[in-house]
Order: C-alpha cells, then sequence, then structure tokens
C-alpha cells in the first residue's frame, strides 16, 4: 500500500472516529476500541461499483444509511452531511460470505484445548448453538474481515448432529451484535463410507469390511432418523396442545424442541458429505424426511450434478484447495468442480472450510475456480450472492442493492486477485478499521533495527 | 532335422534384428526426450534481469541456449507460439515431503545417520500435480519430530523416470534440525510406564544440539589426528566409524546445509547463537514464523529463511505468525523463500509467492524471487535453475496469464528441456484413461460386492499436509 493511500485511510480513519481512542493493544485488537464503529451516512463516490446482481457501473456512487444500503447508481445525488470517500480509482463490492467455517468457535486448535469449542461430547446435539460459542474477539475475525470477508457461517462439527451453525458479521463486541440469522442451519456429518475424506486424512484404520461398514452406517443415519422422527412428532403435540389446553400437557424437551422448524422444513439443514455415495445418502434421506437439504464439502458433487439439479439441492463447495482424492483423479478435478456444478444448473457456492485461520484465503478459493473453467463473473457470485442466496439471506446480502445491508468492501483492483488491497470495509453500516493482530504485530516490529 | 536347424536360425537372427531394432528405437526415444523447443513472443520473467516483452526463448539439450528476439530455430525444433503467454523458471520447494513414504525417525533426539533419499517414492501421483503448478525442484526434508533428523534430498521432478534420475546433480547436501513443539512433544499425551523422549523443554533441545556437536567435534578431531598421523605411523588404528556424527561433521567443516525448523524468537536466537559458538552457519531457517520479531540477528548471522506466506495459528507457536514475514525479512536483508511443506501447497507456490506483495508491498522482482532464485540460492544450485538466463538448465514453464494472477494456470512444464506437464496432452489422453478406468471396474476382483456400494477407491498412502505444520500428523 503506498504512502497516499496510507494517507488517505488514515484522514478516513481519523475523521470517522475522532474523539475515540486511536491505539489498540496487541492483546486485545479486535475489538474497536471496545465499542463497534458508529453507523452513519457515508457516500462513496465516483467509484466503480460491482453491483452482483446487475451490471457493473463504471462510475458511480454508493449511500449507505443507518446501515442499509439507501442509494447506488450512475446519478445518485450525495445527501448533505454525509461522510464521503473518494472513490475514483476504486472498486466497490459487496462483502465476501465464507459458508463453511468454524470462525469464532476455535483459536488455537492444538495446545490451547481451552480455546477449543468446536464439537459437544456423544452424537446428538442439535441444540448445541454455534452462537453461545462465538468469540466476538477472536483474533480470526480481524484477520479475516480486513480481508473483504464481511460474512461467515460458523458451524459446530462432530458427532451425527453437530449442532446449529449461525450466520455472523465479522464485526461486533457480542454474539448478538454480529449475528444475522442466530440459528442458521442445522449441521448433520452425513456417515462416511470409508474411513478417509475429511480432516487430517490418510491414517484412519482401513474398515473391517464394505457391508459391516455399511451396516454400521445405516444404524447411524437411523439413530438420526429417530431423532427426527421424535422431534416431528414433539412439534404435532406442541401444537396440539396449543390449540387445546384440555389435552395433556407435553413436557417440554429443548433438544427435540430445537429440532422443529428444521424437521418441518422451515430452515435448511446442513449435510457435511464428500464422497458420491454420502451425497447421494444425504440427499436420499433429505427427501424422506422431507428436510431442506444443503451439501457442506461436496468433493464428489461433480458425480452427482444430475441429482443435485434434479433434487435441486446446492452445495457449499469447500474442496477447491484440497488434493484430489482418488490417486488417479486428474489434477484438476477440485480445481475444476465449481465450473462443472455451474455448467450443470446446481446451485453452489465457494468456502475455503477452513475453521478460520485461512478464511482470509476465501477470494483465492474463487479465483482458482475461475482459472479452471469458471466464468470470472460466477467466482465473484460464487462468494458473495450466491453463498447468501444458499443461506437464504439474499434479501440482506449478496449484492450492492438498495434496501440490502451495507457489507461493502473498497478494493484498488479485482476482488479476488491476489495483489488487490482492500482500501476501506463496511459491516453493517458501520466504517471498519483495517487493522487486526497481524497488522499490530507488524507495526510493532517492522522498524526494528 | 535340418529344416529344423535352419529355422531355429532364422528364429534366432529375427530375434536378434528385433533387439537390434527395438536399441535403436530406443536410442531414437531417448534422442527425442530432450528436443529442442523454441518458445517464440512470450513476457519472459527472467528473474535476474528483468521482465522482457515479446521475447523469445530457446530450449536445447537440456540447457536455455539463447534468450532474445527472432531467434531461429533448427528445422525439427517444436516451435510454441507464447504469445500473450509467460515464460517462467520452474519453481523450487524449499520444503517438501513429496514422494518420502515415510518422513520422521522420531524414535531418538538425534537421527542423523537416517537418510531420505532412501525412500523415495516415484509414484506419487502429488508429484505430477505439482508439476501441474509450474514446481521443477523439491527440497525434500525429513519431519520435525526430533531436534537433528535426517538428511535432505534435493529432486527434480522427473516423473515418470527412476529414482536415480530424479537426484539433482551438485545440489549441496544438507541435514534437517527442528526446534520447539513438535521436537519436545509437547501435544504428545503422556502414557503410564513411559517414560517420555528427552528433551522435553526448549532448554533440553538445545542441550540436545549441544551435546551431539560436541561429540561430532571429538569425533572430528579423532579423524583429523589419524589422518595426520596415519602416515608416520603404520600401527596406528583409525578410530570407529559412527553414522551419527559423520554429517555433523560435515556440517562443522562447512560441506553440509543445515535446514532447521524453528518457530519462535527465542529458539531462533538459540541456534544462531549456538551455530555461532560453534562455528557454523545455518543455511535456511525453515517456517520461522516469529522471524520477523528478530530479522537483523537472522541477517547478521547469513541464515536464509524458508516460510510460510500467510499460515498461522494453528498452534500455540504459530499465533503469532504474521503475513508481513516475508516483507520484513527481506527488507532486513535476509535471502526468502516460500514453501510449501505439503503437497497440497506445493501446487500453487505462485500464489504464495504474490501474497508477498499484497501483504508488506514487496515488488514484484522481490515475490518472484522468492519461488525461484532465491530458493536454489539456499540449496546452492543457483548456478543451475532459479532464474531464466542462458546456459542455465531449461527448466520452465509456460503460463496461461502473469503466474502473480489468481485466474493463471501452467500450459507447459519443461525440467531439462524435456516436457514433464503438458495441459493439453492431459486433456487428449484423458478419454482413454477413463476409459482404461471403466475396463478395470469391470474386471472380475474389482467388481462391486453382492451388495450395495462400489469397492473403495484407492486411498491416499499418507496425509498431504506434513507434519511441521500440525504436530498430531506425525507419522
Amino acid at each position: 500500500m503506498n504512502v497516499l493511500s496510507k494517507l488517505a485511510r488514515l484522514t478516513f480513519a481519523i475523521v470517522v472516529f475522532a474523539g475515540l481512542v486511536a491505539a489498540q493493544q496487541i492483546g486485545n485488537p479486535t475489538t474497536q476500541e471496545g465499542v463497534i464503529p458508529p453507523r452513519g451516512v457515508f457516500a462513496i463516490r465516483n467509484a466503480r461499483i460491482v453491483t452482483v446482481s446487475g451490471a457493473d457501473i463504471e462510475n458511480g456512487t454508493v449511500v449507505i444509511r443507518d446501515g442499509k444500503i439507501e442509494a447506488v447508481g450512475a446519478a445518485v445525488n450525495v445527501p448533505s452531511g454525509a461522510q464521503t470517500i473518494d472513490g475514483r480509482g476504486l472498486s466497490v463490492y459487496p462483502g465476501m460470505i465464507d459458508a463453511g467455517t468454524n470462525m469464532g468457535l476455535v483459536e488455537v486448535p492444538q495446545g490451547a484445548n481451552g480455546t477449543v469449542d468446536l464439537a459437544e461430547t456423544g452424537d446428538l446435539n442439535p441444540n448445541a448453538k454455534a452462537i453461545i460459542a462465538v468469540n466476538p474477539h477472536s483474533a480470526h475475525i480481524a484477520v479475516t474481515r480486513v480481508e473483504g470477508i464481511t460474512n461467515t457461517v460458523t458451524a459446530p462439527e462432530g458427532g451425527l448432529i453437530s449442532g446449529q451453525a449461525a450466520l455472523i458479521n465479522l464485526l461486533g463486541t457480542s454474539s448478538k451484535e454480529m449475528a444475522v440469522v442466530p440459528n442458521a442451519a442445522l449441521v448433520i456429518n452425513y456417515p462416511r463410507v470409508t474411513g478417509g475424506g475429511g480432516g487430517f486424512g490418510g491414517f484412519q484404520q482401513q474398515p473391517a469390511n464394505l457391508a459391516e461398514t455399511l451396516e454400521a452406517n445405516a444404524r447411524e443415519v437411523e439413530r438420526i432418523r429417530k431423532l427426527l422422527r421424535d422431534a416431528e412428532a414433539y412439534g404435532r403435540a406442541q401444537d396440539a396442545y396449543a390449540k387445546d389446553r384440555s389435552l395433556p400437557r407435553p413436557d417440554q424437551n429443548v433438544v427435540l424442541e430445537s429440532l422443529v422448524p428444521y424437521v418441518r422444513g422451515e430452515q435448511p439443514v446442513i449435510f457435511r458429505a464428500e464422497r458420491e455415495a454420502e451425497i447421494r445418502g444425504a440427499i436420499r434421506f433429505a427427501e424422506e424426511m422431507k428436510l431442506k437439504p444443503i451439501i457442506l464439502g461436496g468433493n464428489d458433487a461433480w458425480k452427482v450434478a444430475s441429482l443435485l439439479k434434479e433434487k435441486n439441492v446446492p452445495v457449499i463447495l469447500t474442496g477447491v484447495f484440497t488434493l484430489p482424492q482418488r490417486e488417479d483423479d486428474f489434477y484438476d478435478t477440485l480445481y475444476e468442480n465449481p465450473a462443472k456444478l455451474q455448467q450443470a444448473g446446481v446451485r453452489f457456492c465457494i468456502s475455503t472450510g477452513d475453521p478460520g485461520a485461512e478464511v482470509r484465503n476465501l477470494p483465492l478459493y474463487a479465483g482458482m475456480a475461475a482459472a479452471y473453467g469458471l466464468s470470472k463473473a460466477d467466482a465473484l457470485k460464487s462468494v458473495t450472492l450466491y453463498p447468501a442466496q444458499i443461506m437464504n439471506v439474499a434479501d440482506r446480502l449478496g449484492s450492492i442493492d438498495v434496501g440490502k445491508m451495507a457489507n461493502l468492501v473498497v478494493t484498488d483492483g479485482d476482488l479476488l486477485e491476489i495483489r488487490t488491497h482492500i482500501r476501506y470495509l463496511f459491516i453493517d453500516g458501520r466504517p471498519v478499521v483495517l487493522t487486526s493482530r497481524h497488522t499490530e504485530l507488524n507495526d510493532a516490529f517492522k522498524n526494528r533495527r | 532335422m535340418r529344416t529344423k536347424l535352419v529355422s531355429i536360425i532364422a528364429r534366432s537372427v529375427g530375434s536378434v534384428l528385433l533387439v537390434v531394432m527395438l536399441l535403436a528405437s530406443v536410442a531414437q526415444a531417448q534422442r527425442v526426450t530432450s528436443p529442442e523447443t523454441l518458445i517464440r513472443n512470450a513476457t519472459v520473467l527472467t528473474i535476474t534481469h528483468g521482465t522482457l516483452q515479446n521475447t523469445d526463448v530457446l530450449l536445447r539439450d537440456g540447457k536455455i541456449a539463447a534468450i532474445g528476439q527472432n531467434l531461429k530455430a533448427s528445422a525439427n525444433a517444436r516451435v510454441i507460439d507464447g504469445t500473450g503467454k509467460y515464460v517462467m523458471p520452474g519453481i523450487i520447494d524449499c520444503h517438501s515431503h513429496s514422494m518420502l513414504d515415510t518422513i520422521n525417525e522420531g524414535t531418538l533426539s538425534v537421527t542423523s545417520m537416517v537418510r531420505t533419499a532412501d525412500v523415495l517414492n516415484v509414484t506419487d501421483p502429488d508429484l505430477y500435480r505439482e508439476l501441474a503448478g509450474g514446481v521443477t525442484t523439491l527440497n525434500l526434508l525429513h519431519g520435525s519430530a526430533n531436534p537433528i533428523g535426517g538428511l535432505n534430498t534435493v529432486v527434480k521432478i522427473k516423473y515418470g523416470r527412476p529414482a536415480s534420475e530424479f537426484i539433482f546433480p551438485g545440489a549441496m547436501p544438507g541435514i534437517k534440525f527442528a526446534l520447539g513443539e513438535n521436537v519436545k512433544q509437547s501435544s504428545r499425551p503422556n502414557t503410564p510406564g513411559v517414560p517420555r523422549r528427552y528433551p522435553n523443554t526448549r532448554m533440553g533441545v538445545e542441550e540436545t544440539i549441544r551435546d551431539a556437536f560436541v561429540r561430532a567435534r571429538d569425533y572430528k578431531r579423532a579423524w583429523d589426528e589419524y589422518r595426520a598421523n596415519a602416515g608416520k605411523d603404520k600401527n596406528l588404528l583409525p578410530p570407529r566409524r559412527d553414522l551419527q556424527p559423520e554429517p555433523l561433521v560435515e556440517v562443522l567443516e562447512g560441506k553440509r546445509y543445515v535446514h532447521a525448523h524453528c518457530y519462535v524468537a527465542s529458539e531462533i536466537l538459540m541456534l544462531l547463537n549456538l551455530a555461532d559458538e560453534f562455528g557454523f552457519k545455518i543455511r535456511t531457517l525453515q517456517h520461522v514464523l516469529e522471524g520477523y520479531k528478530v530479522a537483523k540477528e537472522i541477517a547478521a548471522h547469513g541464515a536464509g529463511a524458508s516460510i510460510f506466506a500467510d499460515s498461522w495459528g494453528y498452534k500455540i507457536e504459530a499465533y503469532d505468525a504474521i503475513p508481513y514475514n516475508a516483507a520484513i525479512l527481506t527488507r532486513a536483508g535476509v535471502v526468502v523463500s516460500m514453501n510449501s511443506d505439503s503437497d497440497e501447497r506445493a501446487r500453487r507456490l505462485n500464489i504464495e509467492a504474490a501474497k508477498a506483495m499484497h501483504w508488506g508491498d514487496l515488488t514484484e522482482e522481490q515475490a518472484l524471487r522468492l519461488v525461484t532464485i532465491n530458493p536454489a540460492i539456499q540449496l546452492g544450485i543457483q548456478d543451475r535453475v532459479g532464474s531464466i538466463e542462458v546456459g542455465k538448465d531449461a527448466d520452465v514453464a509456460i503460463w496461461n496469464g502473469h503466474p502473480f494472477s489468481v485466474y493463471s494456470r501452467v500450459d507447459t512444464t519443461f525440467i531439462d528441456g524435456t516436457v514433464f506437464f503438458d495441459r493439453q496432452q492431459d486433456l487428449a489422453r484423458r478419454p482413454d484413461l477413463l476409459k482404461e478406468r471403466a475396463t478395470l471396474e469391470q474386471a472380475e476382483p474389482n467388481k462391486p460386492p453382492a451388495q450395495g456400494q462400489s469397492p473403495q477407491s484407492p486411498r491416499r498412502r499418507r496425509p498431504s499436509r506434513e507434519d511441521d505444520t500440525i504436530e498430531g500428523e506425525q507419522p
């Protein structure tokens, strides 16, 4: 970043944060002086506006008021009193969304178990809610947002039913301030056909034999099925009692209660599934149980494309930067996965699938997909509008349209390119200082002589 | 009888003829393997002499024969239109465990007697995937399980050739050292009744390395004295050979490079001080995530740094890692390279290098050096590879766009002038490979069992991310 842009950034920061203490401590760098920056009226002028939902506006203005996008276009007046950003030479994009992370649930995965709130004990934990444990002060959050990623889906891990994922803004000093959809999806680990697939891979015990593995998997699916059926019955009983108080009062059960919106198809269920058989199994199970499925992972989704299209099941692809799973897979099998789904008309988005630290590389995952067949426009959508649509928040996020939440990124170039710098960032209409644990450690040591 | 004899003779002659013809065709094939190639009108990232527009590069006899405009090639040379394309030196990965069937001999604290060269697996498909990312040279390192690990091997990725042809001729021999959490086994649970391996602290790591070098110094003295006096006293017995200190003697004599895995500032300084005291150099600090905190001390010692672009936070000793490490170290005068330590990441080291422009604002030339000439210097092969210069090995890749653009990919990768990856050839081969796979699946032993699913696909032999990032993955 050149001196001028630093100066511009600094000036902007001073204007916006006049009166606030500027210094941040390395030990606790992710809060903005302990308060989130105030909303207000802002206008980004003379910028290239990449709306994503419609055509690019080569020289336009975006007006932000009270957290929302108030106006966008080539001939938009700047309201009086608005704080303005000169956007000449800059581009405005919607913030990126990673729909497959554990952001805020784990700080240091190894050697610091106290910072890990990833997976509950036991197999069936539908009422383990990510929004409860997400740490707003995790260093991962600021490190990620300063790269233009404004939202993540934060999902718990482990067991068969891991719990409920949250869709959050990467800004806030409490989970309430961060939540966009506090309980956005139920997360189910569809039983794996083989030991491999995710995580550390490679050293799992070979299953005794295939038939036994399949039987064990069927038993696990049956456990999930039974719990979901119980939740259906529980929901019916509660409804009946609500209508007719003369009926015996059903006991409240927090586990079953948390499942009711999912078994009724009101809320999506995320199935972690990589291999073809797992994806097919998850789709079959979701259809049987009348759930609203989303596949998370999807390394073999290209093999199941026609079924995914037919059943209108979307996929959150986390494997663009994963080595092909079979030794005879083509070298670009997973680079090409998004392009193949796009060609087949399958709804998909691209995710890092990373717990937190490397979520900031999200634009590179999308860019790599574009190097291998996806159009650049679709690559951009795959980390903005597509995840918003899949997570059912396209009315609020994913593009630059009037009325949407003002989650905006101002760059000096193509959002997905490696060398591009983020120059300004708005989350929920709040101007965010572009500092993180990493910029602060850099500032602390770069001039040591 | 007679006719039979004649027919036997005739058949023998025929066989001999056949053999002669076969030998001739093999000779032909060998000649064809290093053909002349002229890349015309490309953008050439020379690394050492800037970026040349609309430039030709001639590859002949395994070397870069000429760089310039309107170059002439012989009549049978392959001519590639490089218009709109970029030619970059083959990428050098200074920290790899690809093609190693095992990584760690972790049973002892000092295992300088083991060699990665003994466990090369040339059939590792990840080698091909790395070629497809424009990578041509790997520094195959022992793992980080112990303070002094095994010996490294520098290879060119001559996928499809025997192991002996992989070995990079003339590369400086090296050895792996390691410090910190992996070495002290801090994530390994205690097992009742089983003593923990020494060392258990960063203090013990220092002592282990010091002790090894004290012993190596004595061993060297014993041999030096023997050699000095062997001519005078014919009855003098040579010292007993010991394979453990031998490589450390080579380190003391400057004949073997030390590649030292390290993370935090204190242990980095510890190793540099210890090396200064014993009078040897650390060639590269590997990972060296907190190098930016002690950049001037690293520069003063003369150590190189081989780092990740932006990995951080995966364990406690990685919590202070920042993506500005490359920039701070480079500006302090340290020779820096970006490595993978991962078969996956190795496929996109161009992206990792470009990140140094995003974080820390290195110039394009500085960033390009991170995966080319700088790792070549760190491995002592800078006269052979790492830049596009006349006389250097013809290890180059043709990219369909600037290698620092995320939208770019590799068209063709050459090693010693021979094509080892070509995207068009790869695409053309696919229908046949799919057909072959389908045939194999129909073969009796591969048919699905009576019920349900198809048989398991081959699984990975070993994890793709090797030991240095996550201790729990250590084999």
